[in-house]
């Protein structure tokens, strides 16, 4: 056995622990879902059952959590990506010298942690009301309004970083042409720039969405005598004693693996069809090349 | 009836200040016109980049942060007296994290500066560890695996982190906990008597945080090995250099803004981490966050805790002004 295929051994044997790692911990704990003892845990095995599902629905308390979670997250959407929009539009067009202060400073809060995102935020909107003399029912005091404001805080960073990215392609001559032609700015926005946008808008709505929904450290200053899901779950975990839990996990797993799967899927169909398409050009223009080598004789 | 007033009163404002408007309007819209930012996105689309950029960077960023800082050099005042004599800045919140209560015995406050110490101590533990874990299946990802095993591999590592980071912390305390798998495993096979707690040894915890953040580690690595020409690998191999020679001198100096991206990341989170030192932390032992959040839903001291996260966060901007330092990149590298 030579160094090479020993190194290659070695190689394999880490990446097989390393996903041993990872993947470990999940799956034992989807077995102890269907685990029948009352506690949470795989040893000893007490029989298999399908009961911690159905207590998981009959759940009041997380499925408001999630009720919750869900309107935040919308409200996060609608909030961080048009920040995030304009923030990345804005950052090309201003000068040099006052750009690269403006990215530190929306840059910040995504590293900064999440418990002081939370905290500043507040503290800053109760003392706003307070100084407003605003009553306790009013937005400054409202924990789904806080929580949607924290979380945007850093998750508007997140959604100008996509645009950024998708914006260093964008063809400047495209904006011109259109003024040229006699398109107002307005016009130029929605016809133009918005279109181009449309997949970074897809992949800065749903990165918004995902990451407020399982966010926990902003999201338990800022909410107060509101619950969502994560702060639900975080309580039922620190009693950790329902299988429930487990249950809830090998929920989210199958759905993740579900979209996994079908993202994949709708990829390789579309590598094909580009596939394809390639082949069919290069066919056609080897065709014409053939049609025009035969006709090269009688032309000359 | 007064509701009627209130409209009433709106209406007759609204028709006398209309024509004063209207007088000064146009010269107010050649006057916006006349910017050159205005020119180049048109009114409404300057109208919502500004408006949006403002309430972004001043209502969310720069005045709550700078909210929280005066709000920490404060005392903690019932609402009636906020703004009335007693309302003047302190450093008592500052000091108390030093030196604790004036009548304690104890020169020091031990309990929360040995949390504290603990706290970024092993914060840089995790991150280091983190690197050492995931470089090499970085490196294997980026320069060794190619096409559709290198999708697989990027798969597989993004499924396990779309479930809950708490649920995440719960498959820790299966696994760890005194009946769990691992005391289990260990005791079936004899090697152990009793069982061991690991939770309260802080196994579990430090696990769970370096777990919690691969994902954030391994892209930012992942990204900045990718970009690397293999034939620079190859070369150098051709000249003779080692495999360990060839990452030291070839791999990681290509590779440092994704190492500064990925470390300033991992430690950060794990500094900030709340969830999981709550879950998998021992009944004993407390994270940094953990005292801030006490000090703010227990103490009800929100000047104290506010002070406590502003000593979080410096801790966090001097370790991200020194990993910048140390390897040379600016911001702009880090945060992409």
């Amino acid at each position: 056995m030579n160094s090479a295929s020993v190194r290659r051994l070695m190689t394999g044997f880490y990446i097989l622990l390393f996903f041993a790692y990872l993947f470990g911990p999940l799956v034992l704990m989807g077995a102890a879902a269907f685990n029948s003892a009352p506690y949470p845990q795989v040893t000893p095995w007490e029989g298999f059952t399908w009961q911690w599902f159905g207590q998981l629905a009959q759940d009041d308390q997380m499925m408001d959590g999630l009720k919750n979670s869900l309107i935040i997250g919308v409200g996060v959407v609608c909030l961080a990506v048009p920040i995030g929009l304009a923030a990345a539009l804005m950052i090309s067009q201003i000068h040099a010298q006052a750009r690269s202060i403006f990215y530190v400073i929306v840059v910040s809060p995504v590293l900064t942690p999440g418990v002081i995102l939370g905290i500043s935020t507040l503290v800053f909107w109760q003392r706003l009301g307070d100084w407003q003399g605003a009553d306790f029912e009013s937005l400054y005091y409202d924990g789904f309004f806080l929580t949607v404001v924290g979380q945007s805080t850093f998750i508007s960073a997140y959604c100008m970083l996509v645009f950024l990215a998708r914006l260093q392609r964008f063809d400047r001559t495209q904006e011109e042409a259109a003024l040229d032609l006699g398109a107002t700015h307005t016009q130029v926005f929605w016809k133009i720039l918005i279109p181009f946008l449309r997949p970074a808008i897809l992949s800065a709505a749903v990165l918004a969405f995902l990451t407020s929904f399982e966010n926990y450290n902003t999201t338990v200053f800022t909410i107060q005598f509101e619950s969502t899901l994560t702060t639900v779950l975080a309580g039922k975990v620190r009693m950790g004693t329902q299988p429930d839990l487990s249950a809830l996990a090998v929920i989210i797993i199958a759905i993740t693996l579900l979209g996994a799967i079908v993202h994949e899927v709708l990829r390789r169909r579309e590598a094909r069809r580009e596939a394809a398409a390639f082949e069919a050009a290069r066919r056609a223009e080897m065709e014409t090349d053939l049609a025009s080598l035969g006709q090269e004789p009688a032309t000359t | 009836m007064s509701e009627f007033f209130t409209v009433f009163a709106a209406v007759l404002a609204a028709l006398i200040i209309a024509p004063a408007i209207q007088k000064h309007a146009d010269r107010w819209w050649s006057g916006l016109t006349d910017i050159r930012f205005v020119q180049r996105n048109g009114v409404f689309i300057s109208v919502y980049l500004v408006v949006a950029v403002v309430f972004w960077v001043l209502f969310m960023i720069v005045l709550p942060q700078l909210y929280m800082v005066d709000f920490s050099f404060r005392h903690n005042l019932p609402l009636e007296e906020v703004g009335g004599p007693d309302d003047v800045y302190t450093l008592e919140n500052y000091r108390y994290l030093l030196f604790g209560r004036e009548t304690d015995e104890a020169w020091l406050n031990w309990l929360h500066l040995s949390v504290f110490l603990r706290t970024i101590i092993a914060s840089v533990l995790v991150t280091v560890a983190n690197f050492a874990l995931c470089y090499p299946i970085a490196y294997y990802m980026a320069q060794v695996a190619r096409g559709g095993k290198a999708r697989l591999l990027v798969i597989c590592l993004i499924v396990p982190f779309w479930v809950n980071e708490i649920l995440r912390a719960f498959a820790f305390r299966i696994l760890f906990g005194t009946s769990g798998v691992i005391n289990e495993v260990l005791q079936g096979l004899g090697l152990i008597d009793g069982a061991i707690d690991f939770l309260r040894a802080d196994v579990g915890l430090y696990a769970g945080l370096t777990y919690a953040y691969i994902l954030l580690m391994i892209f930012p690595l992942y990204n900045a090995i990718e970009s690397l020409d293999h034939n620079q690998v190859e070369a150098a191999r051709d000249l003779g250099a080692p495999w360990w020679r060839i990452h030291y001198r070839v791999v990681i100096p290509h590779a440092k803004p994704g190492i500064a991206s990925g470390c300033t990341m991992v430690f950060m989170l794990s500094a900030g981490a709340l969830a999981i030192p709550q879950i998998l932390g021992g009944p004993s032992s407390l994270w940094f966050t953990q005292i801030i959040y006490d000090w703010f839903f227990q103490g009800l001291n929100w000047p104290q805790g506010s002070a406590y996260a502003l000593v979080l966060l410096l801790a966090c901007l001097v370790f991200v002004l020194g990993v910048m330092r140390l390897f040379k990149v600016s911001l702009g590298d880090i945060a992409r």
